[in-house]
């Protein structure tokens, strides 16, 4: 009886801590999110993805510069992949372990995809935010500019870049960056539009905060279910495009490589049969995209369950 | 709406002028110049090159000549690698084959992509929809550059069905290769619009409407759910333009096509900057071209929107 009592109490101490606690939209999202076996499936990708890459040379028996003389000039045959010489992945027609090169590929690209879409969120958001808020001819010349710079093949503009100021890990970023965010300011914008006029933001101004803090302060933080949304779509976009460009030959340079670089060179070399060096860079390539997908779906389904 | 199409004009002179201007500085600003080798060139030779090119002029005078040559004879100038060649050759050579696939795989994208979206949405949930989905989420991972060389692999490697590269106009087995690499992630997205619209449509009341007074069905997805299902495709169709064109890049590399995006690489990779200018410029100009077309037809389908 004594026990049977204990466990009544502690039932209701936690149903009474459930009740203060109460239920944000957040919560209630993030419980959608979970429920959503495809978003879930992708987020789990992700995760052993970016394991991968975190500790994949801590796997590695070669290194990604080391020549294994061993097989060079014969990697169609000696250069499978294997455990017994320790090249899980096999070896690139240099000699050099796969399974290493994929796991410095796919440092870069995620950082590539991550670094891009965080300076799309930030300025994309700080101008749309801004030209939003503050309205009138402000926000038409601001948001004029955006069409023009819309308007401009950009991918274009990136390899004249690239190619006018040297091709380095740098200037990829500015260049990824420089356009990304234009998409992020229209849509933006158009949720601060809708917000603007709303009683918190009309009381921020009765008291007198100054137009900056009410952008940073109050709107910025309304807007993170769109921006976390659109950021999550924008990573995979920002890893295409660091892709095409590589694959191109014009993104990152050696001894750096992405897996652009590394299908460009599984896609050279797969006349030889060595069709592991196009296999393992694109099914990584392939599952990334698909997770992120998942997930930027999922995350919008999630938000926003009126929609469905 | 005919000041609606002078309107957009007006914008799009400036946009385009100003893209001219700010590649033009940009090329200047850039370290070296075009005869910038690894073995330096006498100062006499490169200053005689410099004034043979015009680039000794004062660069608001190089912008204004080169802008003059544009409007005035649509002369983009000399190659500055290949002495005998101008910008305009180079874009002639290559143009009418990037024209052939690009329009080949846009017909490719939006008619299959239509089909399989209609298809979707008029048989949902069964096997076809989800064959349709399916090929749809699959489809978005593999861009060009992905899909050119699986195709190589599996129809000219393993298959020996098709010329793994190269270009004819007379031959249609070229062609096959670039216009699938080149139109099938857009056409799994068009699949995705049209059939998530076309479910809308389909459930909305004037649909119900004209089930109820005995209309065909094919006449109801026809007459009644296709138009207004269309508007999200059609608003997509200028971003797929964009994309092919660039896209077009690699299918020129990949599968040695000869197309524009051939003569912008070389380019690139030559330092070549008045090749690149032309061919961005040139760009810039169809796909403001382009996004105006779109948008009146935009207008023209759906008669609620006014300018």
């Amino acid at each position: 009886m004594v026990i049977e009592q204990e466990k009544m109490r502690s039932l209701a101490s936690r149903l009474g801590q459930e009740e203060v606690r109460g239920r944000s939209p957040w919560t209630d999202a993030r419980k959608r999110f979970v429920r959503n076996r495809a978003a879930m499936t992708g987020f789990v990708i992700l995760v052993l993805v970016a394991l991968f890459a975190i500790f994949g040379n801590g796997l590695a028996v070669w290194s990604n510069e080391d020549l294994d003389f061993e097989v060079m000039g014969q990697v169609a045959t000696l250069g499978q992949p294997s455990l017994a010489n320790g090249h899980y992945f096999g070896t690139d027609d240099l000699g050099r372990d796969l399974f290493a090169r994929t796991v410095q590929a796919t440092q870069v690209s995620l950082t590539v995809g991550v670094v891009g879409a965080a300076i799309a969120v930030i300025v994309g958001t700080l101008y749309g935010a801004t030209a939003g808020y503050v309205g009138g001819r402000t926000d038409q010349l601001m948001m004029r500019i955006v069409d023009i710079l819309m308007s401009i093949p950009y991918m274009f503009v990136l390899i004249l870049l690239l190619v006018m100021f040297g091709r380095s890990i740098t200037m990829l970023f500015l260049g990824i960056g420089l356009i990304s965010w234009l998409d992020m300011s229209r849509i933006v914008r158009g949720q601060t539009l809708s917000l603007k006029n709303r009683e918190f933001i009309e009381a921020a101004r009765a008291i007198g905060v100054p137009s900056w803090r009410i952008i940073l302060r109050h709107i910025v933080p309304n807007l993170l279910g769109v921006v976390a949304v659109y950021a999550t779509l924008l990573v995979p976009l920002m890893i295409l495009t660091e892709s095409f460009i590589s694959f191109l030959g014009l993104g990152v340079q050696e001894p750096l490589t992405s897996w652009g670089a590394l299908i460009s060179e599984g896609a050279g070399t797969m006349n030889y049969g060595t069709l592991w060096q196009l296999a393992f860079p694109l099914f990584f390539f392939c599952i990334t995209l698909f997770g992120f997908f998942f997930v930027g779906d999922g995350l919008r389904d999630a938000l926003d369950p009126r929609d469905r | 709406m005919f000041a609606y199409v002078l309107r957009r004009m007006a914008v799009a002179i400036p946009t385009l002028l100003l893209l001219i201007v700010l590649s033009f500085v940009l090329m200047h600003l850039a370290p070296g110049g075009p005869f910038t080798q690894e073995r330096e060139l006498p100062a006499q030779v490169l200053a005689n090159l410099n004034a043979k090119y015009g680039l000794d002029q004062p660069l608001w005078r190089q912008i204004w000549n080169y802008l003059y040559g544009i409007v005035a004879h649509f002369d983009f100038g000399p190659s500055f690698v290949y002495p005998d060649r101008t910008v305009n050759q180079l874009i002639a050579e290559g143009f009418p084959v990037t024209l052939t696939y690009g329009a080949l795989s846009f017909l490719f994208a939006v008619v299959v992509g239509v089909a399989l979206g209609v298809v979707a949405a008029i048989r949902q949930n069964s096997f076809l929809d989800y064959l349709a989905v399916g090929i749809s989420i699959g489809a978005q991972v593999l861009p060009n550059f992905v899909m050119a060389p699986i195709l190589v692999l599996v129809f000219t490697l393993w298959c020996g069905l098709l010329p793994g590269g190269g270009w004819s106009f007379s031959d249609p087995r070229f062609w096959v290769m670039p216009v699938i690499a080149l139109g099938t992630s857009y056409m799994a997205s068009i699949a995705r619009i049209t059939r998530s619209s076309m479910l809308e449509v389909l459930g909305s009341n004037h649909i119900r409407t004209a089930r109820a007074k005995g209309m065909p069905e094919h006449r109801v997805v026809i007459r009644h759910a296709l138009k207004p299902a269309l508007l999200p495709v059609i608003s997509y169709l200028g971003p797929v333009f964009v994309s092919m064109i660039t896209g077009s890049v690699v299918i020129d590399i990949y599968f040695s096509t000869g197309g524009i995006g051939k003569a912008f690489v070389d380019s690139a990779l030559n330092r070549d900057y008045a090749v690149m200018m032309g061919v961005t410029i040139l760009i810039g100009a169809l796909t403001i071209l382009f996004n105006l077309v779109v948008d009146i037809l935009y207008a023209w389908i759906d008669p609620r929107i006014r300018y």
